[in-house]
């Protein structure tokens, strides 16, 4: 509940402060196809949202998530997502404590094998998710990966 | 820069393929500071996409947060040595840039 109140008035203050034209009018131009607010989001449970999810998501088997126990470089995490779960039709990437949850998202076309690979960037130690949708259900792998050395900012 | 090509490696084994993809681009975050204390504007992929005989077999989308050279892996059904994988990635400036390889 906290956490909530403190996102909408977090979001409020940017957007005062865009209104007001503090901040830089960078925000980011949009590929089409690209979900912004999903890359916003700063939680599991507001992804899951963001994605278009009703309800909190499930821990589940069918989700495999592939990373290291220990990251040395936090500029290049290798991190594997896969499901087993013919109904997934999405499957998203999250770190916890990164300035936005969700690092990538990835379709799962028919034909093309639920199985992603990528690299990505980690500030610092935190829980990683697999978040793979299905239907109007969602499903979740999870992990903790320490980082021996922050990949953002420095 | 970002518009040096991709490296991409399409290998077939038995009724699939692997597709290995690494582009080159900053992917900056626009949460780093350079040596003056300014913020680096962000400059990042958004979106990535692969097709074979013009149908895509890969669709993601990327934020700040993938790492600088982005690697890539996905692996379709289907896929004959020596046809082409063409892949595509658009950045948050509407920069694209797409690439196409052969199928080993």
């Amino acid at each position: 509940m906290k956490r909530r109140d403190l996102n909408q008035k977090g979001a409020a203050a940017i957007a005062l402060a865009a209104g007001a034209g503090w901040l830089p009018a960078v925000s980011f131009a949009q590929a089409a196809g690209w979900n912004k607010a999903a890359f916003e989001t700063k939680s599991l449970a507001d992804a899951v949202k963001a994605l278009g999810g009703t309800s909190a998501a499930t821990l589940s088997a069918d989700v495999q998530l592939t990373a290291p126990e220990i990251a040395e470089n936090g500029n290049v995490v290798r991190i594997g997502l896969a499901t087993t779960n013919p109904a997934v039709t999405q499957i998203a990437l999250l770190v916890e404590k990164n300035p936005s949850a969700i690092s990538a998202v990835f379709d799962v076309i028919p034909g093309t094998d639920a199985s992603f690979a990528t690299n990505i960037k980690m500030g610092q130690s935190s829980n990683v998710y697999a978040v793979a949708k299905a239907g109007d259900k969602f499903l979740y792998a999870q992990k903790e990966v320490k980082v021996t050395l922050g990949g953002c900012g420095g | 820069m970002s518009t040096d090509p991709m490296r991409i490696r399409a290998q077939v084994q038995g009724d699939k393929t692997t597709v290995r993809v690494l582009v080159s681009h900053e992917m900056e975050t626009g949460q780093r500071r350079a040596a003056d204390g300014k913020l680096v504007p962000a400059h990042f992929i958004q979106t990535i996409k692969a097709e074979y005989a013009g149908k895509p077999v890969f669709s993601a989308q990327w934020g700040p947060a993938v790492s600088k050279n982005p690697f890539t892996q996905f692996t379709f059904k289907g896929g004959k040595a020596g046809e082409k994988v063409k892949v595509t990635w658009v950045d948050n400036k509407g920069e694209t840039r797409s690439d196409e390889a052969a199928i080993a």
